[in-house]
């Protein structure tokens, strides 16, 4: 086990590498001068040649290259353009808002799609197994910034029952411990905070789990109906095991690999859905701060940015891999 | 393996028509197939609707999609008090008629998903099959870089992309192709190896055909039950994410009558209109739901194996 860890974590290198070399590139899609393009038309030579400079710009690309590579070995993104503060304290200080946003968006997307994917196996051909199929189509086709207006529409407008955007009420305070403000809302005995924001996370990471939900529902579903076809199951239930158990203990343990696979890979469904949903719930994380980086022309940002969430993504990637073959020793042998 | 046998059991029966039919072609037989699937045939109905709207949006809109109005601002549908036959889906903050607009948009939408999958479908299926069919060195260069495309959430690098080369729907078209490509990349390349060891791509070889012919002549045709599959599957995904990008402001600029934009124009009026919200997102979902439902019935119809 642990020399399968040991490779695994070995192939990350040549990926990080790769996605530097990509991300360092990206500035030269650029048309034009990108110091210009993030100055403005109107910016002063001098400011300009500052700029070039600190970019690195005026420097063959080899040079620029062995730079980037430094300074991001060493921890090190530069400065955001627009506040001038490390790009690294501001990624580091947004960071667990979506961690928090994407776990949510996990917990609902696993409970309810693995829910609805058992009851449709076990009642295949149901009507609720129609609906909660076409159900699964729909949640895969929905444009999710539509699906949070639409809910924001009715559940804050209408009904007032959840606040409308942001992560905590103005007057409402929790003390950071973890950054994650449900734990640590629990971790300091904070009722009031806790709840608060328990509101504010609930309409935002049910929009980002409905494309995983989606996914894990179907999944669900054909794995579990694969699995009750065997005839250890028509065993059990000959047995006179009731249903329930023979459904939840026997069935959903051996059906589960599939679906641990494709829970895996949305993590990085969230990732790219966090930077919509954030944007839609005013969610202070890491999304809605790239997409401002964006706006404000902030390339040096948006590099850094884009390195931070794909480096994230492919260690997330590696983790699923191990738990996989925690999960189910063969695969360790091919 | 036993369903297996039991299907070729059955294609055979259908071939030799030991039931008393006339041996039937596998297109013949594919498209009975889809005939059957209605998944694929609602698909197929709602993404004509679409063409159609597309095609003839001229004949069909009411109103010019662009034409401003100040004593129509924000007029509601027509069932609605206030509303009326003029504007029947109301109008946006400009007295712009909705329903135009919303029509007009079907005319974006297809051909974002006609440039973005095209430019996928070029460059992914070259990339495959060059890898494939030479394999070493190319192959593992190439594929490595396929997979370093796919280190990074789809929209994401579709983000990073406009936001270098600067937002206009041009460019979201050529992010969201770019984007895609590994996944058509991946598919043929598959595809191609498993092809390119079989008996008749050996004999046509023997025979002294070219690369170019084996690939494009006779590789690439037996590879294709997949690769449309894909291909369909592909619009849905070109027409949600060009959407989302110009939600952001990063792809159809207004006043262009796109559902994305038109989203990101009604979000500000969420307070006081809904419609302007509700139905671009219908747009959006209905012919992403027509693609999928199409791209999943194409899949059960041609390729039984591909099934989740």
């Amino acid at each position: 086990m642990l020399s399968f860890i040991v490779r695994r974590l070995l192939t990350l290198i040549p990926t990080v590498f790769g996605i530097s070399v990509l991300v360092f590139f990206m500035i030269h899609l650029v048309p034009g001068d990108p110091a210009e393009m993030m100055l403005g038309e109107r910016a002063s030579k001098q400011a300009l040649e500052e700029l070039r400079e600190q970019l690195g710009l005026d420097k063959p690309l080899h040079v620029q290259y062995g730079r980037f590579i430094t300074r991001l070995l060493r921890g090190d993104l530069g400065r955001a353009l627009r506040t001038n503060e490390k790009i690294t304290a501001e990624i580091a200080q947004r960071f667990p808002a979506t961690v928090e946003l994407a776990l949510a968006a996990m917990v609902f997307a696993v409970t309810l799609g693995m829910l609805a994917g058992v009851i449709s196996a076990t009642r295949q051909y149901s009507a609720f197994d129609y609906s909660s199929m076409v159900l699964s189509l729909v949640g895969v086709s929905m444009p999710i910034f539509w699906l949070g207006l639409i809910l924001m529409i009715i559940f804050s407008l209408h009904l007032g029952w959840l606040p409308l955007s942001g992560r905590l009420s103005y007057d409402v305070h929790i003390h950071t411990v973890t950054g994650l403000h449900l734990i640590d809302g629990i971790l300091t005995v904070n009722g009031k905070g806790f709840r608060d924001a328990l509101w504010h996370i609930i309409m935002p990471a049910f929009t980002l789990s409905t494309i995983p939900m989606a996914i894990i529902a179907r999944i669900t579903r054909s794995s579990m109906l694969e699995v009750l076809r065997q005839d250890y199951i028509r065993t059990a239930k000959a047995k006179g095991l009731p249903p329930r158990l023979v459904h939840y203990k026997h069935a959903l343990k051996n059906a589960l690999i599939p679906i641990v696979t494709v829970i895996g890979l949305q993590f990085g469904i969230l990732l790219g859905g966090a930077i919509l949903t954030e944007t839609i719930f005013a969610w202070p994380g890491i999304g809605l701060w790239l997409l401002n980086a964006v706006y404000a022309r902030d390339f040096n940002a948006v590099q850094g940015g884009t390195m931070l969430i794909a480096t994230t993504f492919v260690t997330i990637n590696m983790i699923v891999d191990v738990l996989y073959a925690w999960i189910n020793p063969r695969i360790k042998v091919s | 393996m036993s369903s297996q046998a039991s299907r070729s059991l059955l294609e055979l029966s259908a071939l030799y028509g030991t039931s008393g039919e006339k041996p039937q072609s596998p297109s013949v037989e594919a498209l009975r197939r889809l005939r059957k699937n209605r998944t694929a045939v609602a698909g197929l109905f709602i993404i004509v609707l679409f063409l159609l709207m597309a095609l003839f949006a001229p004949y069909l809109a009411p109103h010019n999609p662009l034409e401003q109005s100040l004593y129509a601002k924000l007029k509601p549908p027509v069932w609605q008090p206030g509303g009326s036959w003029a504007h029947v889906l109301g109008t946006d903050d400009f007295g712009r008629d909705l329903l135009s607009r919303l029509i007009y948009g079907a005319r974006i939408s297809m051909v974002v998903g006609v440039v973005s999958v095209s430019i996928a479908l070029f460059f992914g299926t070259l990339a495959g099959s060059v890898a494939g069919f030479y394999g070493g060195l190319l192959d593992n260069a190439i594929m490595r870089f396929m997979d370093l495309l796919l280190a990074f959430p789809s929209i994401l690098l579709a983000i990073v992309i406009v936001a270098f080369l600067g937002p206009s729907l041009q460019n979201a078209m050529i992010a969201i192709g770019v984007v895609s490509i590994p996944r058509y990349a991946r598919l043929v390349r598959g595809s191609v190896l498993e092809e390119y060891a079989k008996d008749y791509v050996q004999a046509a070889r023997a025979l002294g055909a070219s690369d170019g012919r084996l690939i494009f002549l006779h590789i690439l045709p037996n590879c294709l039950a997949p690769l449309i599959v894909q291909t369909t599957l592909g619009f849905a995904s070109a027409i949600l994410e060009a959407a989302a990008l110009s939600f952001l402001g990063l792809g159809a600029q207004p006043p262009t009558p796109e559902w994305g934009a038109m989203l990101a124009n009604g979000r500000a009026l969420i307070l006081r209109a809904w419609w302007a919200v509700t139905f671009p997102g219908l747009m959006i979902l209905f012919s992403v739901l027509g693609f999928n439902l199409m791209g999943d019935g194409l899949r059960d119809a041609l390729d039984p194996r591909l099934r989740e």
